[in-house]
């Protein structure tokens, strides 16, 4: 792989990594470890914890996905590998 | 006009609309056939890879199970949606690239090996088929309840109509019938979830609702979820909120292997070559989860509103006084109540009321109830509900008009029908494609493959009808199975082929067969061969085991990979060009 190229493919799998953390952080953080502490917090008429497993994961998780695709947009066209 | 009319009406018209769309997407190449032609539009896409992942069990069943689990039902909600994220990330852009037909195809290309690509071919029509044949049951379960026609005949249909446009169309034809399949179960979804959101918490979009006060009845004003907590808590359940007996450890495993197994099933993953762009494909997984979204954050309001009315209305209120619904759903066997006490008062509390499911004598009781034959437990609950009904009853419950009703039952269909048909062109494709042409003949026309492929539609159908008729008593257990195998086999060895080029060879098949090796002894060895609770590995159960299995995958093929020597130069090149988007558009062919 020439230089650019290993750049461009760094900056992708630094990006994938933030958003993974992310992605454990909602599920498996506020979602499972955390549930109880985070269920005395409210919001409206939800504990947190219940709220972020049975709707704010799931929330999150299509948010994560639209802003990789805009991401890596951006970055095929900077480095001109874009179709 | 009837319910029953109205089924008629409306079945009979969503089945005229898929067989109209097979007609006109018929194909007569085996690029058509495999993957549409690699046209499909994202937004397109998306939709049919959202009804091709809804089962009837995500339809049907998923609302009730939540209603009874509680806090503990997340597990399916967050497992069956974060695999997309993985998904969209790790796999989807990169398999486009790669540009073939199939799951296998990437194993035995990637990994120069016929053996390779034999092992994954086995597991695709493994877990394909353990799944099809639940599909093809809850076809047959929609027709007997909602048409009145015997479980065999509502298979037999079902197995015609998805001949018809699979056998026809291939992946065109299931594609495009997928995205009218979606439109009708998520339409057929949201209106009973809506008007029961009304009715309860008085807000026209349930997510919200699920957070709002109820608005009737002695607990008016109060928060839907204080007073299911209180409620459960009161009958003797885990809080309605609350984490319950399942250890932490064995919750992040299920989880983690549902999210996994998610990615790695080969009926999603096939979807993400029908793309024209590897930016399609990105952009397609991203509409692929906002549709499941839609259904995946209605279920739990859904849940909490059914469990709610249902213990409002019935719990401690005489027999002869329970609403409509509840006699109706009693005639068909999925409630049943058994008056431990005489006193003519129905107690729903934790606990069962009897062992194993009803079975009735075909007598009834002083106050008309239906008399079971099973034997009673001491604890004082009751009543026996299936969890089923809780979505199928919700517009009876919230007195809903006949055609409501009559829709819910042509989006169950859809939601089954639209899972069979990729999985059955997973199997299609797997033999004729994988086995028959890579691997016995290399010779052979375009015309001999499709017709092979087509003959195979035929066969499958066939296995998955004949379970769906005489269903094994196996199935409930083989689910974990579907999801254990491929988390353990399937995702470790695509994620590696991609983002590790030392993953050679050797390192590939010994990972998959130690990982699926050790799942499935798991497995077998706890769902079969009585193994206990006491004796699960660190407190994870066999739901789980499969994120045990892909870490041993992982361990193994790095580890084996790195003492042997470095693939070829030619894959070292193949695994370069599959991480730049440039070039897929180009027709890949073999």
């Amino acid at each position: 792989m020439d230089k650019n190229l290993q750049e461009y493919w760094r900056k992708n799998i630094s990006f994938m990594a933030f958003l993974l953390v992310i992605w454990a952080l909602v599920s498996y953080g506020c979602g499972i470890i955390f549930v109880k502490p985070l269920n005395a917090i409210r919001l409206g008429g939800f504990p947190l914890g219940f709220w972020f497993a049975q709707q704010g994961a799931i929330y999150v998780f299509v948010c994560l996905i639209f802003i990789y695709y805009l991401y890596m947009q951006k970055l095929d066209r900077k480095y001109d590998v874009h179709e | 006009m009837s319910i029953l009319a109205w089924t008629y009406i409306m079945v009979g018209l969503t089945f005229g609309l898929y067989i109209f769309i097979a007609w006109i997407s018929r194909v007569r190449d085996t690029k058509g056939f495999y993957v549409a032609g690699g046209g499909v539009p994202p937004l397109a896409n998306g939709m049919a890879t959202a009804a091709d992942w809804m089962s009837a069990a995500s339809f049907i069943s998923m609302a009730g199970l939540i209603s009874f689990l509680g806090y503990a039902g997340s597990i399916y909600l967050m497992g069956w949606t974060g695999g997309y994220v993985l998904l969209a990330l790790l796999l989807a852009p990169y398999l486009r690239k790669f540009g073939k037909y199939t799951v296998p195809d990437f194993v035995g290309d990637r990994y120069y090996s016929d053996a390779a690509r034999f092992v994954a071919l086995v597991c695709a029509i493994f877990v394909s088929l353990t799944y099809v044949c639940g599909q093809m049951r809850g076809v047959g379960i929609v027709f007997s309840r909602f048409l009145e026609v015997p479980v065999d005949i509502g298979v037999l249909i079902g197995m015609a109509i998805v001949f018809f446009y699979a056998g026809l169309g291939g992946m065109k034809g299931i594609t495009w019938t997928q995205v009218a399949q979606y439109t009708v179960l998520i339409i057929a979804y949201l209106i009973p979830a809506v008007f029961i959101s009304m009715k309860i918490a008085g807000t026209p979009i349930p997510q919200i609702g699920l957070g709002g006060h109820v608005q009737t009845g002695q607990y008016t004003g109060q928060y839907l979820l204080d007073v299911l907590d209180k409620l459960n808590t009161d009958l003797g359940f885990t809080a309605y909120t609350q984490p319950g007996a399942k250890s932490m450890l064995d919750v992040f495993c299920i989880t983690f292997a549902l999210m996994v197994g998610t990615a790695g099933l080969p009926h999603v993953i096939i979807r993400f070559y029908t793309v024209p762009s590897v930016r399609a494909a990105r952009l397609s997984a991203g509409y692929a989860l906002l549709f499941i979204a839609i259904l995946y954050t209605t279920a739990p309001a859904v849940a909490a509103f059914a469990r709610y009315n249902m213990i409002d209305t019935i719990n401690d209120k005489p027999y002869s006084q329970a609403p409509s619904w509840f006699k109706n759903w009693e005639k068909t066997g999925l409630i049943a109540w058994v008056d431990k006490n005489n006193d003519g008062i129905i107690q729903y509390r934790a606990g069962k009321p009897f062992i194993g499911k009803p079975k009735f004598t075909g007598k009834t009781g002083p106050l008309g109830q239906k008399l079971v034959a099973n034997k009673i437990t001491d604890s004082p609950n009751e009543l026996y509900v299936d969890r089923d009904i809780m979505v199928l009853a919700n517009p009876e419950i919230a007195n809903l008009p006949a055609w409501v009703i009559a829709l819910v039952a042509a989006g169950g269909l859809a939601a089954a029908l639209s899972t069979a048909s990729g999985l059955l062109l997973v199997i299609a494709s797997s033999i004729s494609h994988d086995l028959y042409y890579r691997m016995i003949n290399r010779k052979a026309t375009e015309k001999q493959r499709l017709l092979v492929g087509r003959i195979m539609i035929g066969i499958a159908v066939c296995i998955a009808g004949y379970f769906g008729i005489n269903p094994p008593g196996f199935v409930a257990q083989v689910v974990a199975f579907a999801f254990g195998l491929a988390a353990s086999s399937f995702f470790p060895i695509i994620v590696l082929g991609i983002f590790s080029t030392r993953t050679n060879r050797e390192g590939a098949i010994c990972g998959m067969l130690a990982g699926i090796i050790f799942t499935a002894a798991y497995i077998i060895y706890f769902k079969f061969m009585g193994g206990t609770k006491d004796q699960w590995f660190l407190g994870i159960s066999p739901e789980g085991i499969g994120t045990v299995g892909m870490i041993i995958n992982f361990v193994v093929t790095l580890v084996v990979s790195r003492m042997t020597k470095e693939p070829p130069r030619e894959i070292q090149d193949l695994v370069a060009s599959i991480r730049t988007p440039r070039g897929a558009g180009a027709a890949i062919d073999h």
